[in-house]
């Protein structure tokens, strides 16, 4: 496909994710209609109210022009990162959030690079062995895996491995580079391992429907070495689909490290949002929501363009 | 890397010999038989065919000797390669073999070459590891070795096989398999899965490469005229035994076992009309089925006590030819004889056509728009079918002439034009009121191509049938009765509605459709490629059947088929389609026998023809 093509496609679905993030920003702004009370209970989290803060908010919030025109003013102050103060901490949003913002992303791409290794490494040897007592065994595991909800397996870890046989810390998300990694090594294995057991099977599934196909008949009958068809017939048109459910994938990771994350106190995001839905706290909420919508479309993106770039029918069917 | 392998000795010395072969399931003993004897030699520069139906064992004795045989398959015996046996080779040792002295080419060339791979990449990398090249110097070899399969045009190399027609993808895996300049190259149904002209332009490449290298050629094909038109030597393999074994010629004047023959027999001649053809009963059974007798015993009309009675021998009846039947010396005049009177012609038909028009066709179009492509897959179409005709479309994949079929059934709705069946307008089937479609339904009826896909399997024979009944047909009747009477007019007996359709074989399966679309009563059949899904005995068997249920009924058929022979066979009156148009068209005989239209010449062409000229003709 030529580059202007390939250009075209990203214009294309980058339009599309500015119109769902317009429809994501008007219905997250409207949570503050939709809350129980009106706008300024909302927006008071819990305080008493006097009239002088219900005037001050009102102002502040610009309660007192027309709906359309205060999505308007929310939404161009939410362009520039601006989401207001937290009711609870009075701090504002994008501080709050910047500050734990490091830690969050840290887990998440740990937990995502063991969700590959746990989840594609096993999965192409339950392939290859299929059948075998290895393939059942590790499909059994995925199973067990797959059943066990994420703060069940990181409490379990917990205790395993902080409390039992204290190789690694119980809480905490560490400072600088190697001891983050050290501390949020059970978090991220927590995170990772339901997500992984998904992946195993899919990836499973995808490498036996590729070892069938004649081309790696065809492959070894040309007498190509093993290591050329593992990876350039095998490897490689087998994970196409793995990469396309990558995207995904991470919609797990969300919802998964709001638990995880409580599960070891590690003062991520995932914590900040279960706080602030606990406080009613909904500039924070709506902040947050935003972040995970943009970070989840462009993941999608992402594994859109990986699609292209990897499966070359895709590219060139476009076109003709 | 290959010192270890001698190099054949003089030419007409064996280069490749395979003796005593057995291949079966690990752990099943006779019943998990695939092969169970099965031998050849192979010489320089010869070509042999290994001939048999599904079942045979033919495949996997080509994936015995590449080593490639599917996990828990296991081959014994002797394959005897330079001096050493094949049969006994650890994957190490069949990486020096594969490629550079065996090399294999599949049948189904859409899965054949890694898609994700440009054509080039896919050249470069099946050449022998060693030599160092500069990125242009492989360039210009791959590009070297697409001229030698014929294709000229240079950019294939940095296409993908997606971006390429089948016959190109064939081209470009048999330039792939080549790469390595193996000696013995097997080819596996090398142009079953294309197009009539392109198999014919497919084997063509092969035989002259062949001949060009001087390479040793194994062909595993269904199709005997086919391997009798490539190869010196035929070998044919029924239910994992070789049956009989002979030189192209002698094998083609006189078969010697009664399985050859009635396969044979069972192809309709492309050259002219028979009576009937001659059909071998029954269908294919497994190896392990008959490990203790004649493997064709079941089916054969001369069967006697002694063909159950153990395997018989493989024998020399003549020179160079062997036989496995025991009461060879017995029959052999009869089997002459029926020789003789299979290829007798039929009368000729009366000319010109009778009766009143059943369908017309009228300039009828379809588009198709996928994206911002679309597809003219008819284009300006006109045809009538008339009562008690059977009419045949013929073309190849592509001409559109599943697509008009799915149009006078209602499955599709034409772009534009007219059709009207039984003076009933269907150019939209949704539009017609519920009494024209139900009398539309019971007018015409389709037997669809796949036998394996178009029943029920949750539901049992009876249950089908009945169904078809009860849909077409109100009010209390004898209903098991008419199940009865549908299973017997396609020749099965009563039983088997009680049966699921996996229990049965592809021939029963496709009767069982034909007795469905009876049940309607139906005064028009579509017949959509009803007998390319079966094995090349069952063929005869359900055309027959089909010309039978005709006379019998009065029955118009509209007959869809690739297949010259058969609509020779089967049709009065033939239209010939080329993308989307009907090109040709007039009674059968007269457009076969002197066809007017470039592509009717060059279809009959490429109908399988058993003398050499057929591949020679131009490649």
């Amino acid at each position: 496909m030529s580059l202007k093509a390939t250009l075209l496609f990203i214009v294309r679905r980058l339009a599309a994710m500015a119109v769902l993030m317009v429809v994501l920003s008007f219905a997250v702004f409207s949570l503050v209609y939709l809350a129980p009370g009106d706008a300024v209970d909302a927006l008071l989290g819990g305080k008493s109210s006097t009239p002088e803060l219900v005037a001050s908010l009102k102002e502040e919030y610009h309660l007192n022009e027309p709906f359309f025109t205060q999505y308007w003013i929310w939404a161009r102050d939410a362009l520039h990162f601006d989401f207001g103060a937290s009711t609870q901490t009075t701090l504002p949003v994008t501080d709050e959030i910047g500050a734990r913002f490091g830690s969050s992303v840290f887990l998440g791409v740990y937990a995502y690079v063991l969700t590959l290794l746990f989840g594609v490494v096993p999965g192409v040897i339950a392939a290859l062995r299929r059948r075998r007592a290895v393939d059942r065994g590790l499909v059994a595991g995925a199973v067990v895996t797959l059943s066990t909800p994420p703060f069940v397996l990181g409490i379990l870890l917990l205790y395993l491995f902080a409390v039992v046989v204290p190789v690694f810390p119980a809480a905490g998300k560490g400072e600088g580079f190697l001891d983050q990694l050290w501390h949020l090594t059970l978090p991220a294995v927590a995170l990772a391992l339901t997500i992984s057991a998904f992946l195993l099977r899919h990836t499973r599934a995808s490498m036996i429907g590729v070892l069938d196909q004649d081309y790696v008949a065809f492959a070894r009958a040309r007498g190509l070495a093993s290591r050329r068809i593992m990876l350039r017939y095998l490897l490689r048109n087998a994970l196409i689909p793995v990469v396309t459910v990558s995207g995904v994938l991470l919609t797990y990771f969300v919802t998964g490290a709001v638990l995880v994350e409580s599960t070891f106190s590690l003062g991520g995001l995932g914590e900040l949002l279960v706080q602030s839905a606990e406080s009613g706290d909904l500039p924070m909420i709506q902040g947050l929501t935003l972040i995970i919508a943009v970070i989840i479309i462009s993941a999608n993106l992402l594994a859109d363009l990986a699609y292209m770039a990897i499966d070359p029918r895709i590219r060139f069917e476009r076109r003709s | 890397m290959n010192d270890s392998i001698e190099q054949p000795g003089a030419p007409g010395a064996p280069v490749l010999s395979v003796r005593r072969l057995k291949i079966g399931r690990a752990g099943l003993g006779g019943a998990g038989a695939i092969v169970s004897a099965n031998e050849f030699d192979l010489a320089a520069g010869e070509s042999i065919g290994i001939v048999g139906e599904s079942g045979s064992g033919k495949s996997m004795t080509a994936k015995a000797l590449t080593g490639l045989l599917p996990p828990g398959v296991v081959a014994n015996g002797v394959a005897e390669y330079g001096g050493r046996n094949l049969l006994g080779f650890s994957e190490r040792e069949w990486r020096s073999i594969r490629g550079s002295e065996i090399c294999t080419v599949m049948q189904d060339p859409f899965t054949m070459l890694n898609p994700v791979m440009r054509c080039g990449h896919i050249l470069q990398e099946s050449m022998a590891p060693g030599r160092r090249l500069s990125r242009a110097e492989r360039r210009a070899e791959s590009v070297r070795r697409l001229a030698e399969v014929g294709i000229t045009d240079e950019s294939v190399v940095d296409r993908y096989p997606f971006q390429l027609s089948g016959g190109m993808r064939q081209r470009v895996a048999i330039a792939a398999a080549l790469a390595r300049d193996p000696k013995v190259l097997i080819a596996d149904e090398p142009s079953t899965a294309l197009d009539v002209v392109t198999q014919r332009e497919v084997l063509a490449l092969i035989k002259r490469i062949q001949q060009a290298r001087g390479m040793s050629l194994i062909l595993i094909t269904h199709d005997l005229r086919v391997a009798f038109a490539t190869c010196d030597r035929i070998h044919v393999l029924y239910a994992g035994a070789l049956v009989e074994a002979a030189g192209a010629g002698a094998m083609q004047s006189e078969p010697l076992h009664p399985y050859t023959q009635g396969l044979l027999l069972s192809e309709p001649p492309a050259d002219r009309r028979v009576r009937e053809l001659v059909a071998i009963p029954g269908s294919v059974p497994s190896a392990g089925e008959v490990q203790d007798r004649c493997p064709f015993a079941t089916r054969c009309q001369w069967v006697a006590e002694v063909c159950r009675d153990g395997v018989p021998e493989l024998q020399a009846v003549a020179d160079g030819h062997e036989s496995r039947c025991v009461r060879l010396p017995e029959i052999r005049t009869e089997m002459a004889e029926i020789r003789a009177r299979a290829v007798e012609p039929a009368p000729a038909l009366p000319d010109g056509r009778t009766g009143a028009a059943l369908v017309e066709v009228e300039h009828i179009e379809k588009v198709f728009n996928s994206g911002s492509r679309t597809v003219r897959a008819v284009d300006d179409a006109s045809l009538v079918v008339r009562d008690g005709e059977s009419v045949g479309i013929v073309g190849e994949s592509g001409s559109g002439k599943t697509t008009l079929a799915r149009m006078l059934v209602g499955l599709e709705t034409p772009t534009a034009g007219d059709i009207r069946i039984d003076g009933i307008s269907v150019r939209d089937w949704r539009a017609l009121g519920d009494q024209d479609r139900r009398k539309l339904r019971k007018t015409v009826q389709m037997v669809f191509q796949d036998p394996y896909s178009s029943l029920n399997p949750m539901r049992s024979i009876g249950w089908t049938l009945k169904e078809a009944i009860t849909t077409h047909q109100s009010g209390p009747a004898d209903i098991a009765g008419r199940v009865s009477d549908l299973l017997e007019s396609v020749g099965l007996h009563r039983e088997y509605a009680q049966r699921r359709p996996s229990a049965l074989s592809g021939g029963e399966r496709q009767r069982i459709a034909i007795a469905r679309a009876l049940a309607a009563g139906p005064r028009l059949l579509i017949c959509d490629e009803p007998v390319s899904a079966l094995d090349m005995s069952v063929q005869a068997q359900i055309l027959n059947l089909l010309e039978h249920l005709r006379t019998e009924r009065g029955i118009s058929y509209l007959f869809i088929t690739h297949d010259l022979s058969i609509v020779r066979q089967a049709s009065d009156f033939l239209y010939v389609m080329n993308g989307g148009r009907v090109v040709e068209s007039g009674p059968t005989e007269a457009v076969l026998d002197h066809p007017q239209h470039a592509y009717t010449g060059e279809l009959l062409r490429s109908v399988p023809r058993s003398d050499g000229n057929w591949l020679g003709a131009s490649a």
